[in-house]
């Protein structure tokens, strides 16, 4: 039996407003429990929530970063449930008017083919408090901090045909959400969340199978595991002669599955009305056009930029242009160094990448800054050391503040390209070792390998590979 | 539209309300009363009306994003039953 999965995503991003989308208290992430959670917050009796203008901004920021209709009249609407991290017994959301409309987003599959997926909407609506269960002998503690924190809930079609297509979808809205600077993106903090709504069904049928709600995944790695988990069970489930229930699953890292959560069916009758605490939110196109003005290059158009302008590969201007961090760090490594852009893309997405993972460290806490890499590429670009030695005083520039140059000076590492130096050093080489002449100019030419490494050992890995290789060769023809 | 008396213990259920089981009969009744007198609207022709969202015809302020609050925890965990740690204790809450 052929399946086809159909999975469509709500991705919840926390905006990165200073204060709470409708009271003034921090949004700030780490606090001491309750501190930051004022009247408004805790749903006090005789309060009125005010409407933060920058939450507002990011939402149109996204609208236009999406080519998505903007709500130029949206309403908030109240979303009714009794939980105890909500103290106002419901959610402030929007409901039938959002601020944002349709709207779409292309993502690059592994194959490199794209495709587009379908934006619904998307809407802004408060986070709700957390609960610690199991902490507080037979109690649930609340820590109401984040109530309030903006959100701008981002619902997508359900366009994806594969969880592999699911990630590269919420990895380009991350990247989005990070460009026009929304949203952290801090998955392990919660400041970007992804449900996944999944559901099978027989290749070519029309209709949409049941769908479960998978919840609690804080990683790209997880979605994707957990989407296939999710697919498997209900392929068994249906393929077993049984029914697939519509509900909401939490995902459990630990043992790499799905668990019911609650049945939805009584739970969502959330009973939404227009909030009369809240008048309509109206945009007017002159500001629309100003918040348009403040958008930065966005990815996709960037990655074209790189390809067309700076003749890099399609795969290497996608990886420098999925976070922001990185394109500009790359960009300024250039600028500043006058390496030619594949060679920086090569020592950026290599080298500096690979210390980065090693490391555990994200671009922006690189102990090697773009100047300081734009120090040692200029060296490597202009031939005064070769790629190889690059990569010793990279080692040594993580660990010290040293420049490039001074490294270069200190250790006397500069490239030897001077062609009567390096000839001395082949001569006396081959001389030392007349057997291995001998087998070479038999045939046994796997030996220039040998000859290479014996005069760069003597060169103590200074002398310029090109250069060497060449006169190699013709010394030992003879 | 009649409510029944499922009807009634539903949204009792939802709005978290406790209510007198001998009544239910009584309940449902009103409601579909009232029920009864709003769908009268029903009657009215609303093509060319924009949906209400509010009485007063105004739009919404917008508040600049600054942080004005300080913590005042203590003076609001005066009138919490049960705290500890700074968090506030509510009975157990199973997922």
């Amino acid at each position: 039996m052929q399946w086809e999965t159909v999975i469509g995503l709500e991705i919840h991003a926390q905006l990165a407003t200073k204060s709470k989308i409708f009271s003034a208290s921090s949004t700030d992430f780490g606090a001491e429990p309750n501190t930051q959670a004022n009247a408004v917050d805790l749903g006090m009796p005789g309060v009125l929530p005010v409407l933060n203008r920058e939450a507002v901004h990011m939402a149109i920021k996204f609208a236009l970063a999406t080519d998505a209709e903007i709500g130029k009249r949206s309403v908030f609407a109240r979303k009714n449930y009794f939980y105890p991290d909500l103290p106002k017994g419901y959610q402030i959301s929007q409901m039938s008017l959002p601020i944002v409309g349709k709207g779409a987003v292309e993502v690059t599959l592994d194959d490199g083919t794209t495709k587009t997926i379908g934006l619904t909407r998307a809407h802004l609506e408060e986070d709700a408090g957390k609960s610690v269960h199991d902490a507080y002998h037979g109690q649930t503690g609340v820590d109401l901090n984040r109530a309030g924190t903006p959100l701008l809930e981002i619902v997508s079609e359900p366009d994806m045909r594969s969880a592999k297509e699911a990630v590269a979808y919420a990895r380009k809205i991350h990247s989005i959400v990070r460009y026009i600077d929304i949203c952290d993106g801090n998955m392990q903090e919660g400041s970007f969340r992804c449900d996944a709504n999944v559901s099978v069904r027989m290749a070519g049928d029309d209709k949409l199978g049941t769908r479960a709600e998978i919840k609690n995944v804080n990683s790209f790695r997880f979605l994707e595991r957990a989407i296939n988990f999710e697919v498997e069970r209900q392929i068994d489930i249906i393929e077993g002669g049984g029914e697939v229930v519509q509900e909401t699953r939490l995902y459990d890292a630990d043992n790499d599955e799905t668990r019911s959560m609650r049945s939805k069916e009584e739970a969502n009758d959330y009973r939404y009305f227009p909030d009369p605490d809240l008048l309509p939110v109206e945009v007017e196109q002159s500001l629309i056009d100003e918040l348009q003005k403040t958008l930065p290059e966005l990815p996709e158009t960037r990655k074209a930029r790189f390809v067309d302008e700076l003749k890099l590969p399609e795969y290497d201007a996608s990886v420098l242009t999925a976070d922001k961090a990185t394109a500009d760090f790359f960009e300024a490594t250039i600028a500043a160094s006058g390496a030619t852009p594949k060679l920086a893309s090569t020592w950026v997405t290599g080298e500096l990448f690979s210390r980065l993972n090693k490391a555990g460290l994200e671009l922006t806490g690189s102990p090697v800054n773009a100047e300081r890499f734009s120090g040692l590429l200029a060296r490597i670009q202009d031939n005064t050391i070769s790629g190889k030695i690059g990569k010793q005083i990279l080692d040594q520039m993580w660990d010290s503040t040293a420049s490039a140059d001074e490294i270069i000076e200190k250790e006397g590492l500069k490239q030897i390209s001077d062609s009567s130096e390096i000839e001395k050093m082949i001569d006396d080489v081959i001389e030392a070792n007349p057997s291995q002449l001998e087998e070479y100019r038999a045939g046994k030419e796997k030996l220039l390998a040998f000859f290479v490494g014996q005069v760069m050992k003597a060169s103590r890995g200074k002398a310029n590979p090109a250069q060497l290789n060449e006169m190699l060769r013709k010394k030992l023809k003879g | 539209m009649a409510v029944d008396e499922k009807t009634v213990a539903q949204v009792a259920h939802l709005a978290r309300l406790s209510i007198d089981e001998n009544r239910v009969t009584e309940y449902a009744d009103e409601m579909s009363k009232v029920l009864a007198l709003a769908e009268t609207m029903n009657d009215i022709n609303t093509d060319n009306v924009e949906p209400m969202a509010h009485p007063t015809h105004a739009v919404q302020r917008l508040r600049e994003d600054k942080v004005t609050e300080t913590s005042q925890r203590e003076a609001f965990q005066q009138c919490a039953p049960s705290v500890e740690e700074g968090y506030y204790l509510v009975p157990q809450v199973i997922e």
